[in-house]
């Protein structure tokens, strides 16, 4: 390479988690499975490169999540069916006579190939938006998004911080609390041991959270916004306003079948209101960043190369290429060339984006 | 620099006020100890300084909170921010970011510094806490003397004039919490910052204190000369405690100052040699516990690597060594809490192994009361915990509570488990296991956040126990409490034993984990207080 290589740092957050915004967009617009699983393919890659070393690597959770939705999926289809019909009958199994008002309904019976593949294709679009998610997590802390929240949210971001930090320590907690149960002579096991669980374990996390609520309290976190009670609410307002466009934005972008009015318009509506909010609420944000993350080209790339298969795949699938939506056949579907090309585009912050930070074990 | 007055703290539904009538002046620069027994309300007084109390923990305060003449009925908390800095009993479940430099570098974000100022003082206060080496560890992979020292870092780079803390110290071993002391030392007489500080390990901090603050029962004295306050204290340091059998005045609070004034007691011991261990209870045979080649790994790290170690029953062990040594493992191990990659573990005169047993029939040879008691405790009341206990360990209906009674200065059977203070916690959750009589019994660092009559009263129950032919086996950091019971210290360094022999031996040779009546008086060999006492009696 001649290129000199570029210092460690971390990337901007924005910037990865735009790049798994736009690759979230580009699989939830196909159910052609090749390009579904390259999507997953590219943001295991790029995690395996250039995932945060300071904390714990969520994308493979996502992945089992991910993974138990299509085995659910494909297993009920086979026990309920789905409405496909299908000549490739794989096995047939006992079939539960149901009365006459439950018709449509059936339990057992054919199973068609057709009908398990429009299953499996459908969650598999589920998990790989899923794995773009667990793939903007892993690169960038969604600790480090919510420093560009602004003050005005205080209550929200000291929720969203506690409740980040809850989820996995419930987890931890669990385990404790039932290691400590075997110490009393109980296995921790049956529904009335869970009962008893759930009491010691909850108390705990909230114990916890409320000590780590005190913590950024008495650290500062979110004081003196010096701005009257008025602007404080109207920011507020407009903020929360905004958050909601932009999540219906993001919706309609994502849900296809979703009305036309959805989608681009109110995204930029929603990042509008947001965007004013910031000016409104807080302008006087005293915050400051510790190296403050920089945006250079190597965050301008990644950007784009995560918009680059979403703008593709939107068009695809409004022009109705073929393969972008595969045949309800059962045989292998065509593969649209430049849709995997646009994926393909979005591994290259894989290798052209530094090196994040050094974190000793 | 903070002053009180006329400051009372009454939190709802509860019986009589946490604080009572406090009128108190604390100087700048000064480094102020706050000295009580458990539940004493030293923890409110440390939190009104901030504002948490009440702005955060809710009650009623009267009376008047400044510091640095803002008032903390109209100031919040995180407005005081820049002037107070809370350090927490336990800093790592108060962290906010992932990475040293990061949680350093938060408070000043948070405050609005310029990022030059905050690069800058970043550097320095890393650099002052000896951090360097540390800086872009993740805040989960440091021990708990390194996390401790990350805590008061990350405070102190946001300059506040005052620093609050809440037991630094009591979940260190003796070599972290002298790093941290150390720290807080040079703060104070190098940058002049004010600090308050509790601790019940007082033969930790006496010394390094300029004034000392008792606190009993939400009453609160003005600010004492140590040396004064300890002669009037309730609980005081093993060396205060030798100055007042034998009568030094002024009272020394050092190891130095005491050396000096030793020299007359060691000459009227001279001829009594220290009780040998034949004086010690009758050991049983080496087979309560029998370990072989035990090997844990926790994650992708080997904690334990081919442990061998055996047992007397009816003795006291104590297991020492730094944080992160594999004490608690190796008690985890032990009661089949974590599994064994390699190795065996017998337990009893019937070489039980745990690992293969039913949790039911584990208990009735090995109880582990663990590094949190609270996790043992799952109802609403004392007295349902102990009715729960009962059924448990199919035990006769109110032998919990017999044994609580009898291990306990008195717990009300309606308070909620949670509510207890944290001797009293620990009492409970012996009594629980205790339910199932175990042939071993293992405890976890039973001594935090103990005052020294709750620890004296520890000492005798486990005394009690061994006595009556139960194996006892704890992992502490508190050598006063070693010094006290143990029969014999194993010193546990990366995994392995380094040493291992008869509690005198061990605990008079080691630097680190001597007691202080033995470092006042060495080279003669006494560990307590009682010793020396029941030698000059025999004398006289």
């Amino acid at each position: 390479m001649t290129r000199p290589r570029l210092k460690a740092r971390l990337q901007h957050p924005a910037a990865w988690w735009l790049w798994g915004l736009g690759l979230a967009t580009a699989a939830s617009r196909t159910t052609n499975p090749v390009l579904l699983l390259l999507v997953i393919g590219v943001c295991v890659l790029v995690v395996s490169e250039r995932h945060d070393p300071a904390t714990v690597n969520p994308l493979p959770a996502f992945l089992v999540i991910g993974a138990v939705i299509v085995a659910f999926r494909v297993v009920m289809t086979a026990l309920l069916g789905n409405g496909i019909v299908g000549d490739t009958v794989v096995l047939t199994l006992p079939s539960v006579p149901l009365p006459d008002w439950a018709a449509g309904v059936r339990i057992g019976g054919t199973v068609t190939l057709e009908s398990l593949l429009y299953a499996a294709y459908d969650a598999l679009r589920l998990a790989a938006v899923l794995a773009c998610l667990g793939a903007a997590n892993a690169l960038a802390s969604p600790r480090r998004l919510l420093r560009y929240l602004p003050a005005t949210l205080y209550d929200v971001g000291t929720a969203v911080v506690v409740g980040l930090t809850f989820a996995p320590q419930l987890l931890t907690d669990a385990r404790d609390v039932r290691a400590a149960r075997t110490l009393r002579g109980r296995d921790g096991r049956g529904m009335r041991e869970m009962a008893r669980l759930a009491v010691p374990v909850l108390e705990t996390a909230f114990e916890r959270s409320l000590g780590l609520a005190a913590s950024m309290e008495s650290r500062g976190y979110g004081r003196a916004v010096r701005s009257t009670t008025t602007s404080r609410r109207a920011a507020t307002g407009l903020a929360l306003a905004g958050l909601v466009g932009v999540l219906a934005g993001l919706y309609g972008l994502l849900d296809s079948s979703a009305g036309g009015v959805l989608g681009l318009p109110v995204l930029v509506l929603g990042a509008l209101l947001a965007g004013a909010s910031l000016l409104v609420g807080a302008s006087r944000d005293p915050r400051s960043g510790h190296r403050r993350d920089q945006w250079t080209w190597t965050e301008t790339v990644t950007v784009v190369a995560g918009a680059v298969p979403a703008a593709v795949l939107v068009v695809g699938s409004v022009q109705g290429w073929e393969g972008i939506v595969p045949s309800q056949q059962a045989e292998l579907p065509a593969v649209p060339l430049l849709a995997v090309l646009a994926v393909v585009v979005s591994a290259v912050p894989a290798w052209i984006t530094p090196r994040p930070r050094e974190v000793a074990p | 620099m903070i002053s009180f007055e006329h400051v009372s703290v009454q939190y709802a539904d509860a019986p009589a006020p946490s604080l009572h009538d406090v009128t108190l002046e604390i100087p700048e620069g000064e480094l102020v100890l706050v000295v009580g027994p458990t539940g004493s309300g030293k923890s409110t007084l440390l939190r009104t300084i901030n504002g948490l109390v009440p702005h955060f923990s809710g009650g009623t305060l009267t009376g008047r909170v400044t510091v640095d003449g803002l008032d903390t009925a109209e100031h919040r908390p995180r407005d005081l921010a820049t002037v107070v800095g809370l350090v927490e009993q336990n800093p790592s479940s108060t962290f906010v970011t992932d990475v040293v430099e990061d949680e350093v570098a938060y408070g000043m974000e948070t405050m609005g510094l310029g990022s030059t100022t905050i690069r800058r003082r970043v550097e320095e206060t890393l650099d002052l806490f000896g951090l360097t080496p540390l800086r872009a560890r993740s805040l989960r992979s440091l021990s708990g003397g390194q996390q401790q020292r990350v805590a008061i870092a990350a405070l102190f780079a946001a300059g506040p004039r005052v620093l609050v803390l809440d037991e630094p110290t009591s979940a260190l071993d003796p070599v972290a919490a002298e790093e941290v002391l150390a720290s807080l030392h040079r703060i104070v007489h190098d940058l002049g910052v004010t600090v308050v500080l509790a601790e019940h390990r007082l033969e930790r901090v006496v010394h390094h204190a300029d004034r000392v603050v008792l606190v009993d029962e939400g009453h609160v004295s003005e600010l004492l000369d140590p040396a004064e306050a300890m002669r009037r204290s309730q609980i005081y340091p093993p060396v205060v405690g030798l100055s007042r059998l034998v009568g030094w005045s002024p009272t020394p609070l050092s190891i130095r100052d005491a050396r000096r004034k030793a020299a007359g007691l060691r000459q009227a011991l001279g001829d009594s040699a220290p009780p040998t261990g034949a004086d010690l209870r009758v050991v049983g045979p080496a087979d309560a516990v029998r370990i072989t080649g035990v090997r844990v790994s926790r994650g992708a790290r080997i904690v334990l690597d081919g442990l061998d170690l055996a047992v007397a029953r009816g003795s006291v062990t104590t297991l020492m060594g730094r944080n992160g040594a594999g004490k608690s493992t190796l008690l985890g191990a032990i009661a089949a809490q974590h599994r064994l990659s390699g190795g065996k573990v017998r337990l009893g005169a019937d070489g039980v192994d745990p690992h293969t047993r039913s949790a039911r029939e584990r208990v009735r040879t090995v109880g582990l009361v663990p590094q949190q008691p609270e996790l043992l405790l799952y109802t609403d009341s004392v007295a349902a915990e102990c009715a729960a206990a009962d059924e448990d360990f199919g035990a006769a209906p109110g032998s919990a509570r017999a044994l609580l009674d009898r291990i306990s200065g008195g717990i009300d059977p309606a308070v909620h488990p949670r509510d207890l203070s944290e001797g009293q916690r620990l009492e409970l959750a012996l009594a629980v296991i205790l339910c199932g009589a175990p042939e071993v019994l293992l405890l976890d660092e039973p001594t935090r956040g103990l005052d020294y009559g709750a620890k004296k009263r520890l000492g005798e129950m486990l005394t009690g126990l061994a006595a009556q032919g139960t194996t006892v086996l704890l992992a502490t950091h508190d050598v006063e409490l070693a010094a006290e019971v143990a029969d014999r210290v194993i010193i546990l360094a990366d995994g392995e034993v380094v040493t291992d022999g008869p509690a005198r031996d061990v605990l008079a040779s080691s630097p680190a984990f001597a007691p202080q009546v033995t470092k006042v008086l060495l080279p003669q060999t006494w560990l307590t207080v009682a010793e020396v006492a029941g030698a000059l009696a025999r004398i006289a």
